[in-house]
């Protein structure tokens, strides 16, 4: 986008806005004129990552009714790309959402095994956050992270589906901030 | 559960029936709070169970549950809990056995179907050996752990842990290590630790200890 004079940095989105209106205004006027807009491979990667990131939801407990409102037409998530896939090769994303139990941790672990790189972990309440309510219990595992490396927290016993939202979209800005063509 | 007064009768000649059909078995029978309960010898449990289902009656032909309360100070330290319903009569009964570590109790298989999986979670989550059960193994534990969970002397927080090995590429278990401690809620007071000038208070319960984070 740079030989008209429309640059822009994709790793920090405009808010809706005069600025975001008239952006929009000019690529489209680019795109009419000459058929083509230039933009980054890493830009155009990122785009193309958090535009659709599906998730494996991996809902274990009763985080997974609040994923489950998430998906629901309050807080639809598959305007914003999001579709829930049943398999972990097909998934970008693994929310894990409930607590993990010792039992459950080896699975955890092998199907997070068998996601394909570019994979990102969201952990969803507090029981997968660090052991939550059942803390203190001899066949709870305190948190997710000790297994997996997680990318976004969200808080919450559950969290409302605002929020799984919300730190969904927080995953989007990780992705646009960090992600390049390599990972 | 409130009763009238024709449900608490008939409980009270339920409770008279079962003592005269079962003269030599039971050991005590109470009705508490509207609930009858019968404690009976640990070799007649069978007998107890085919007659209560059987009698027509008492025809107490479902098993609710089979669960056992651990009293550490007591020898027999175990008490296993048969709770069965008569749908046909809509009442309830709760049996009680009492039995220690090592002294097994007869399955309830042959009376109650259902008793198998019942008897499998008392035996995983206490210890509590059943003769002749089909299937005695685990229900609810991880598969290779030791210890009866909801014995009185096993901690809360168990001994070991799980987290992942980079180099083994899997999960694996490791001593507990808590990273923060158990922590114990003074609810009647909402102020943490001692109110200044208040120096009697140090002995207090919830009031806080030196190295206590808080």
């Amino acid at each position: 986008m740079g030989v008209s004079g429309i640059t822009h940095n994709p790793a920090k989105p405009l808010p809706p806005g005069p600025e975001q209106d008239a952006l929009l205004k000019g690529v489209g006027q680019e795109l009419q004129e000459k058929g083509f807009v230039l933009s980054s491979v890493d830009g155009l990667v990122n785009w193309a990552r958090t535009g659709s990131l599906w998730p494996m939801t991996f809902g274990l407990a009763c985080c997974a009714v609040e994923m489950i409102h998430a998906y629901m037409p309050r807080y639809d998530l598959d305007r914003m790309g999001v579709v829930p896939r049943p398999s972990p090769r097909q998934s970008d994303v693994m929310i894990v959402a409930g607590t993990v139990c010792n039992k459950m941790a080896p699975a955890v672990r092998k199907v997070y095994d068998q996601m394909a790189e570019p994979r990102w972990v969201i952990s969803m309440g507090s029981c997968a956050n660090g052991g939550g309510y059942y803390h203190y219990s001899y066949s709870v595992l305190r948190g997710v992270d000790r297994i997996v490396p997680v990318d976004v927290y969200v808080p919450g016993c559950p969290p409302t589906a605002e929020a799984l939202v919300y730190g969904i979209m927080q995953l989007q800005k990780k992705i646009r901030r960090t992600g390049t063509l390599r990972r | 559960m409130a009763l009238n007064e024709e449900q608490i009768e008939a409980l009270r000649d339920l409770a008279e029936h079962v003592a005269a059909i079962l003269p030599n078995d039971i050991v005590r029978s109470e009705t508490r709070h509207q609930e009858l309960t019968i404690t009976v010898l640990r070799g007649s449990l069978i007998k107890v169970l085919t007659t209560l289902r059987d009698d027509s009656n008492c025809l107490f032909r479902q098993l609710v549950d089979i669960t056992a309360v651990d009293y550490p100070e007591r020898e027999d330290r175990f008490e296993v809990v048969y709770n069965l319903l008569s749908m046909k009569h809509n009442q309830r009964i709760r049996v009680k056995l009492t039995t220690d570590e090592s002294t097994p109790v007869a399955t309830a298989t042959t009376v109650f179907s259902t008793a198998g999986w019942f008897e499998r979670e008392v035996w995983d989550m206490y210890g509590v050996y059943f003769a002749d059960h089909p299937d005695l193994r685990r229900l609810l534990t991880d598969y290779g752990f030791e210890g009866h969970p909801l014995r009185k002397d096993f901690p809360l927080t168990g001994y070991v842990e799980m987290r992942y090995d980079e180099e083994q590429k899997r999960v694996v278990y490791g001593p507990v290590q808590l990273k923060q401690d158990f922590r114990s809620w003074d609810f009647l007071s909402p102020w943490e630790g001692p109110l200044p000038g208040d120096e009697k208070a140090v002995d207090q319960v919830g009031a806080p200890k030196a190295g206590d984070k808080g």
